[in-house]
């Protein structure tokens, strides 16, 4: 145990010597899919809402087909299917951002967890009180002001417990990236197994490592909750 | 195509297998370590609560490596220690078993929260009644948890059969090692890729179907609040 710790912990922490790997990785990983899907799932959000069929149904369609699929397929769609396309064959910059697995696992996890950030925050916008954005027309806000003020700082806090479950799901979902030649956690536990047959060591570490990031993601959401759901706990702990 | 019909067909049928098994196993933990954790054994309920927050805080795909792998190891050395012959674990009933397992799990979470939703006075109705603990719990408890716990049931079946997609990493023949194995043979992965997807599109539709069926129909007793 102490050897496979000494021979590794520097790839399975940021790097092997020449790329970074192993939770660092997994991290960049995580931030970039999460912060790209997340930008595009308040977009998408705000149109899902929309009253336009026209805006409404595509959403909803591209929102259905992700979550109604497994990652691990889409993955494989990205990774192993686009590149054969005749178009992306013949753009030199597709064909070279289609060939790293890294940019296609980006791709596939972004798009992934903007659709089921599109549904929390869809849902979380519904469910923002009619008095509030009442007052706030009645006051004079037009539409723009009207989502930047009430709306939307409102269904943040609403979606808030719900969206760090999907964080936490989408850090667990990382581990699929070592199918595509990703050198994360996963792809340095693989090894570990490969080199020593050990699978409750080479696995052991790995589970240890998520769990160790999965608390400090729930720790941190849970002081993002105490912070921004003040209000919440007052009423309720007088309701109580 | 043609020649790959029968195989895909025959990797779907596997994957829906995975599926509906390691659900009644996961629903088995699920009810029992619900049980557990509500229990008035502090060993028990501590048992029940490190079963749920470890699993829970780990990928799914590391724990299928970690089971599957370490099953077939200790096996291993179990049957090197008896000197007998080596024993090869059936990866179809790994899969079961390591599904089962984790998403176990998840369904702890949610059978706990509908047991805690059952009024007390209806048990309390129920023991007034005569009835003694073992049929409280399958004539009052049990049914009237399941109402709570339907929604949730329903979310970590989708969940399960979208997991499914994983065991072909760990050597089974499912829809998707069927479809990329096509895809590879005929230099189309695209298509087959799309193929598996279509597939699982049509299997969380038809699930979706019979999921909005099965609430109405347990729903009949309670009218939602209209707003």
């Amino acid at each position: 145990m102490l050897e496979i710790l000494q021979d590794y912990w520097k790839a399975l922490l940021w790097s092997d010597g020449n790329h970074i790997t192993g939770l660092a990785m997994t991290l960049w990983i995580l931030i970039l899919s999460v912060s790209l899907g997340g930008l595009f799932a308040l977009v998408l959000a705000i149109g899902r809402n929309s009253k336009h069929f026209f805006i409404k149904w595509p959403i909803w369609l591209f929102t259905y087909i992700f979550r109604g699929t497994p990652l691990y397929v889409q993955l494989l769609i990205i990774y192993t299917g686009i590149y054969t396309l005749s178009f992306v064959n013949q753009h030199q910059s597709l064909n070279d951002f289609f060939q790293s697995g890294l940019n296609c696992t980006i791709l596939a996890f972004a798009l992934n967890t903007c659709a089921y950030t599109t549904e929390v925050f869809a849902g979380a916008i519904r469910n923002v009180p009619n008095g509030e954005i009442e007052a706030a027309t009645a006051l004079g806000f037009n539409r723009c002001q009207l989502y930047r003020y009430i709306i939307l700082p409102r269904a943040f806090r609403i979606a808030l417990p719900a969206y760090s479950n999907e964080v936490i799901f989408m850090l667990h979902s990382t581990a699929l990236a070592f199918t595509v030649t990703v050198q994360d956690v996963m792809k340095i536990a693989r090894d570990i197994y490969a080199e020593t047959y050990q699978p409750f060591h080479a696995f052991g570490i790995a589970a240890v490592i998520y769990l160790f990031i999965s608390f400090v993601l729930i720790f941190g959401f849970r002081q993002l909750e105490k912070h921004y759901l003040l209000y919440m706990n007052v009423s309720n702990s007088k309701i109580c | 195509m043609q020649g790959y019909r029968s195989l895909i067909l025959q990797g779907a049928l596997i994957t829906i297998e995975l599926a509906i098994f390691s659900l009644i196993l996961a629903i088995i933990i699920g009810v029992i370590c619900a049980l557990g954790k509500l229990s008035k054994r502090s060993a028990l309920r501590l048992a029940c609560q490190a079963y749920t927050s470890l699993i829970r805080g780990v990928p799914d795909l590391v724990l299928m490596m970690l089971i599957f792998f370490g099953l077939q190891f200790l096996l291993n050395n179990i049957t090197d220690f008896f000197d007998i012959d080596m024993l090869e674990i059936d990866p179809f009933v790994a899969g079961i078993i390591t599904l089962g397992f984790i998403y176990g799990a998840y369904f702890t979470e949610t059978f706990r929260g509908a047991f805690q939703a059952v009024p007390k006075t209806l048990i309390d109705a129920a023991t007034a009644l005569g009835m003694n603990k073992c049929h409280t719990f399958i004539y009052v408890r049990f049914p009237l948890m399941m109402r709570f716990a339907l929604p949730g049931i329903a979310n970590n079946w989708l969940v399960i059969l979208k997991a499914t997609a994983l065991v072909s990493l760990l050597g089974l023949f499912d829809l998707v090692k069927a479809t990329k194995t096509a895809g590879e043979a005929t230099y189309q992965p695209l298509f087959f890729a799309l193929i598996a997807g279509a597939f699982y599109l049509f299997f969380t539709s038809i699930s979706n179907i019979i999921l909005w069926w099965l609430e109405k129909h347990y729903s009949i007793g309670i009218t939602k609040a209209k707003l």
